[in-house]
């Protein structure tokens, strides 16, 4: 690993330490029972396989918008339509599976698959307002959450809605459509295994593909690209297109993993969580699983501190302010930083 | 005369590990010019900015008349007294020029900056110093000598007594030189200190009292101006890598490459930029673009490219006319092009040097292996052309910004070399960079010059041109205002002429270099 990665990564894990170590702080004050609280939070998402289960399924959807936002933050495009992208694709997987007969792995298949290409067009209209109008993508992405929102829930109301249900849910999914559970007793589903598929895929598209090649440079430096011959264009609008695809397997996958009817009443938020879980992965998707499940980890913990003890679970949104700040703050250990590379140079013998 | 200000044992590494300043000493007496001479990229500026208090040293001591201080911001430094001049000047362009004399420390009228007594203090100081300027003039619309002036009254209008001038001449014509030479004096007369970095020797014998000079980040030896000869300073400043005389056989022009048909050009804001310029660069030769800074050099270059759009002329390379082409279409031709903002559109510097180089190829069918791109053939070749460019970086993965300034350009040149262009466009080849990276970039255009390219250079540096062109032409306010077709007959003095459009050769005269 190169210096400037490690770095890195030693960076992101102070920046946890303190996070960590600021909400203790915090705890200590405000509970009658610090040290349980924090062994609440701490080791309860470890205390039974049902817990450890809660975990994985959070982690889940985190990695599919984790690696949304991260292909498209990589190309330097603020798009966070991600979260209105995975709520549709959601929609669409269930009008899919409610209006489908397939047999059993095609139907949830076919049933992502158009989740997907709905997803792909809710981050591609942000893509293309930029680059026929020069509209900045992260206004139009917010404006459109609210737009497929209300889309979403117009189209479950009137065409979907369980008349026969108590709440406001759809009807029930055909059982071919739904993905398998993979272990008893959690709710941990075969959607882990797409997800897994989708991280090797995302990371050999970015790094190994002439397409993620320009998709980063354009990213990295985009005068650079152009001058280079690069399509920048063309960068802005795959890279949103790519975002929105896999923000839309994710909402599908969790709407046929997890549930059995469509019963979202408002934004999940998995979309804006997305963008912290590519912050701590530094928009690398080899890291994105770590983050998804430290994120995961972090909920589920304070989840359970809060039901056993008298701190409530608004903690973690503590824990992750103060992280994402450090974490993003550039001059954060730069004075370390900097002595190291005073020290580099001695050793290499640049300095008598 | 009194010691004003001494530095001892200065250190400084940059983020990137370049160690510019390696336990630095330098003194100043009050009242003297002193010259701090030394190659690109010895060191010179940086110490500089750690005496302006603009860069913290990792090490070393700064006294001012014999006191410790602590210079942690230039406003640190000019409240010592001490004023700095850029080599990029730091004016703003859209105001006048007494607004950016007064820039923070306004006089104020109600609340509002008082322009008619803004415009008093710089009438009062420009007098009082010699250094005429105008001060309802805007700054973008005033030569380059005279933001140089209104850059050293800033200085003096906040106080400055010593005044640090960093290659003053590098930007101006001899007979602007000249003229600065003159107020420097006066300047001195009255009782200023003046610290005057050059790499032109001669100009350091002419106005200069003690010399400091420096070489690869170290003080090498400091010498009253009569006790030591050009020569002398000269080996020094370069030891081993002495620069050597580009040696090149005479061109053997052939058929034209690119070929300018009566350009035009308005900027944004409605401006003539370009006006009716035509030319032609054939293949076999050098021809070298002089003129200051900003009277089109850079425009024409992003025409040429493919940055820049909607001009008004015909273009054609390799006889295709390039107006409908994109970037990548005019690269596809056999174009090169180093940029001259080499940290803008020259390099991704938080990518690798890898990525760098292979920008413009990446997409290359030998670089594929179906899908995927072939690591294998890509590092066999990354480490070939590193080997071959001499860039210094421990490994291919490396980030660029990690590298020094030399090897940084070494990148670039590396990359718009190694397609074997038929046209390249070299714009400020070597600015900014260390003498060995300088040397060996010359070397590798005129090799490329002999197999046969079409290279056209722009370039502020005069040495660079008169060295490298084999003919030339001079821009001056968007236009072609002299063509030499023979280096041999033009010296630096008549070029200045032209450059300061004082001179204009007939029409006749400047239609020559339109081969077509
Ligand atoms: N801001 C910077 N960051 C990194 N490296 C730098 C920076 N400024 C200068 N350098 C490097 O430090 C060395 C000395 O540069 P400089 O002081 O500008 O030399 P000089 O003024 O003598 O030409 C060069 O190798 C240059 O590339
Ligand atoms: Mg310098």
């Amino acid at each position: 690993m190169h210096s400037e990665s490690k770095f890195e990564v030693i960076r992101t894990l102070v920046a946890i330490l303190i996070a960590l170590l600021l909400a203790f702080i915090i705890i200590l004050f405000v509970s009658q029972e610090p040290i349980t609280a924090f062994l609440k939070l701490i080791t309860g998402p470890f205390s039974s396989l049902r817990h450890f289960g809660n975990i994985i399924e959070t982690a889940i959807p985190l990695i599919f918008t984790g690696l949304s936002i991260s292909v498209m933050f990589q190309a330097n495009q603020f798009n966070l339509a991600a979260e209105g992208a995975f709520f549709i694709g959601g929609v669409v997987a269930t009008i899919a599976a409610i209006h489908f007969n397939l047999p059993p792995v095609i139907h949830p298949l076919v049933a992502i698959v158009l989740g997907a290409v709905a997803g792909g067009i809710v981050c591609l209209i942000s893509a293309l307002l930029k680059v026929k109008w020069n509209a900045s993508e992260l206004v139009s992405s917010l404006m459109l959450n609210y737009i497929f929102f209300l889309l979403g829930i117009y189209i479950i109301n009137y065409f979907l809605r369980d008349p026969n249900a108590g709440a406001m849910v759809s009807y029930q999914f055909k059982d071919n459509a739904m993905l398998s559970r993979l272990i008893p007793r959690t709710r941990i589903h075969t959607g882990l295994f797409i997800a897994a598929l989708c991280i090797v895929l995302m990371y050999l598209f970015l790094y190994r593909t002439k397409w993620g090649y320009a998709l980063r440079m354009t990213g990295l430096n985009q005068s650079f690209a152009e001058y280079s011959g690069i399509n920048t264009v063309k960068v802005i609008i795959y890279s949103q297109l790519l975002g929105g695809i896999t923000a839309g397997i994710g909402g599908a996958t969790e709407i046929l993993g997890m549930y059995n009817r469509f019963q979202w009443q408002a934004l999940p938020q998995y979309g804006f969580d997305g963008v912290i879980v590519a912050i701590i992965a530094r928009n690398n998707p080899v890291f994105i699983p770590i983050a998804a499940f430290f994120l995961a980890y972090l909920r589920i913990g304070a989840d359970i501190m809060s039901r056993y003890t008298d701190v409530q679970n608004e903690m973690v949104a503590v824990i992750q302010a103060v992280m994402i700040m450090l974490i993003a703050a550039q001059g954060f250990l730069a004075k370390y930083r900097h002595k190291m590379i005073v020290k580099g140079a001695k050793q290499h013998g640049k300095l008598s | 005369m009194e010691e004003i200000i001494r530095m001892e044992g200065i250190t400084k590494v940059y983020p990137n590990g370049v160690v510019a300043n390696n336990q630095v000493d330098f003194s100043i007496t009050e009242g003297e010019i002193h010259a701090l001479v030394g190659e690109n990229g010895a060191g010179k500026s940086t110490l500089m900015k750690v005496l302006f208090g603009q860069e913290q040293s990792e090490e070393g001591k700064i006294f001012i008349r014999g006191r410790e201080v602590k210079l942690t911001s230039s406003q640190n430094a000019i409240e010592h007294g001490i004023g700095m001049v850029h080599q990029h000047f730091m004016l703003v362009p859209s105001l006048t020029v007494a607004e950016n004399l007064v820039l923070g420390k306004e006089p104020t009228k109600g609340g509002f900056l008082d322009f008619d007594k803004a415009v008093e203090i710089t009438k009062e100081l420009s007098e009082q110093y010699n250094l005429i300027v105008e001060p309802e003039a805007k700054v973008e619309d005033i030569p380059v000598g005279k933001k140089q002036k209104v850059e050293i009254l800033k200085a003096l209008c906040r106080g400055a007594k010593i005044l640090i001038l960093d290659e003053p001449t590098a930007v101006l014509t001899p007979q602007e030189t000249s003229e600065l030479f003159r107020e420097l004096i006066e300047l001195k007369n009255k009782g200023h200190t003046i610290i005057f970095i050059s790499h032109k020797l001669n100009e350091v014998k002419e106005i200069c009292d003690r010399v400091t000079i420096m070489r690869r980040g170290k003080n090498v030896g400091v010498f009253h101006i009569d006790e030591i000869s050009t020569e002398e300073i000269s080996n020094l400043m370069m030891g081993k890598e002495m620069s050597l005389d580009i040696q090149k056989k005479k061109a053997e022009p052939k058929e034209p490459v690119l070929s300018v048909d009566g350009l035009s050009y308005f900027n944004v804001v409605g401006r003539q930029v370009l006006k009716d310029v035509s030319f032609c660069v054939r293949a076999g030769e050098i021809l070298g673009v002089a003129g200051v800074e900003g009277n089109g050099q850079k425009e024409l270059v992003e025409i040429i490219t493919g940055l820049q759009v909607d001009y008004r002329g015909t273009i054609n390379i390799l006889d295709r006319n390039i107006d409908k082409l994109s970037i990548k279409g005019i690269r596809g031709l056999g174009v090169g092009h180093i940029p001259e903002d080499r940290m803008t559109y020259g390099v991704a510097e938080l990518a690798s040097v890898e990525e760098n180089l292979i920008s413009n190829r990446y997409d290359d069918s030998n670089f594929q292996n179906k899908l995927l791109m072939d690591t294998d053939t890509i590092d066999s070749w990354t480490a070939k052309t590193i080997d071959e460019y001499i860039i210094k970086t421990d490994s291919s993965k490396r980030l660029v910004k990690m590298l020094s300034g030399g090897n940084i350009q070494k990148v670039v040149v590396a990359r718009e070399l190694s397609t074997d262009p038929k046209l390249l466009i070299a714009h400020q080849p070597t600015r900014g960079i260390d003498v060995g990276a300088a040397n060996f970039i010359h070397r590798k255009l005129v090799d490329m010059r002999d197999t046969g390219a079409a290279i056209l250079l722009v370039s502020a540096d005069l040495n660079e041109i008169m060295d490298l062109s084999d003919s030339l032409i001079v821009m001056y306010e968007g236009e072609i205002v002299a063509y030499f077709e023979d280096m041999s007959k033009v010296t630096e003095e008549e070029l200045g002429l032209y450059m300061l459009g004082l001179k204009r050769q007939s029409e006749d005269e400047i239609g020559r270099c339109f081969h077509a």
